[in-house]
Order: C-alpha cells, then structure tokens, then sequence
C-alpha cells in the first residue's frame, strides 16, 4: 500500500492481469487513433490484454501519468512493467522485440 | 512563437541533436478530442542525438518529454516520437 489510493488501484490492475493496456476507449472501440494502434498490435498477436478506459476515470487518467512519469495515453504494462507508448509498442512490434518480450514472460501469443 | 518552434529550442538545447524534424500532424485530428481550432496540438518528432546512445526506448522518450515538460502539459495533445543515435541514422 501507498499514500496514494489512486497508484494503489493501478498496482492493483496491474498486479491481478498479466497485460494491462490504459487506453482511450475500449478494445472494441478505441476512441483516439494511438490507442487504436496498440489494440491493433496485440490483437494481430492474439494477446490477452485488459483495457483499462482512462476518459471513464480521471483519477486513473491524471494518476497513470504520474504513476509511471510518463506524460501520455497509451501505456502498456506487462507482468506489473511499465513497456511504453505507443510509438515503442509500434517499434517493438515491427522489429519483432515485442513477440520476444511477450516469449521471456511467458505470455501466450501467436506469430 | 509557434509551438512547432518552441518543440524545436527546447530540443535543440536539451539533447544538441544532429537531425530534427518537428512536423505539425493537427491537420490530421481536426475536430478530434484535444485538437485546438488554431491548430498546433498533435506533433510528430523525429530526433537524431548522441545522448540517446545506450539508452533504451523508454530512457530515450523519458528524455524528450522532460525537455518538454511545460509543453506537455499545455499546449501539446499528442507527440509521436522516432528517436535514433546517429549510429542507428546510418543503417536505416
């Protein structure tokens, strides 16, 4: 536990599921065009990932930047570690790191 | 000054890169959430700087973003980053 209640529940989202994806929107439907690229990669990878809506909470919103001082929406955590932004996730997917993250951690995915 | 401009001065202060282009994309996001009717909110930041050598996606953008912390929080919606050593320039 922290004195923040606010890094509490994102430890806790990030702790209770293996990937965690704050976003804008949902995975169904993104509602901003970076969000949409990250959902876009780990669906094409068939990975489990939760989304968590950060327009629904603006605790978690303002929270997640401070959280990981990261200034910007998407970020994505794998097994509780912050990964990146959009433009890292992107990266990562076209040089094939993000397949090979996902391999090291144990996380099913396919291609 | 145009943001564009202000993007590049802090950039070119913070980390003497060797190549910087700084493209304003608000014409794509027109009427999106964020966007400002003057335009100027959704960047797209190419940087070629020797201080990211060794450092790892994350460390390099961390690095970016803290040159532009005021920027951030205000005037800038969205910033996609590429950001290369000259080594890295050199082979792509």
């Amino acid at each position: 536990m922290s004195d923040n209640p606010t890094f509490d529940r994102i430890n806790d989202e990030i702790s209770d599921t293996d990937v965690v994806l704050f976003m804008k929107g949902t995975p169904m439907f993104p509602q901003c065009g970076f969000s949409a690229a990250v959902v876009g990669a780990l669906s094409q990878m068939q990975v489990k990932f939760k989304g968590v809506n950060v327009l629904e909470d603006m605790e978690i919103r303002e929270g997640i930047k401070a959280f990981s001082d990261w200034p910007t929406i998407p970020q994505l955590y794998v097994k509780g570690e912050f990964v990146g932004g959009c433009d890292i996730i992107k990266e990562m997917f076209e040089a094939g790191e993000l397949q090979k993250m996902f391999d090291d951690k144990g996380i099913e995915h396919q291609s | 000054m145009r943001v564009a401009n202000i993007i590049k001065e802090k950039l070119t202060e913070a980390l003497s890169p060797i190549d910087l282009d700084v493209l304003d994309e608000s014409h794509k996001h027109a009427g999106h959430a964020g966007s400002r009717p003057e335009g100027e909110s959704h960047f797209n930041v190419k940087i070629v700087s020797q201080a990211f050598e060794g450092k790892s996606r994350v460390e390099r953008q961390r690095l970016v973003y803290q040159a532009l912390s005021e920027e951030m929080k205000q005037d800038i919606h969205a910033l996609a980053l590429n950001t290369m050593t000259p080594k890295e320039q050199e082979k792509s």
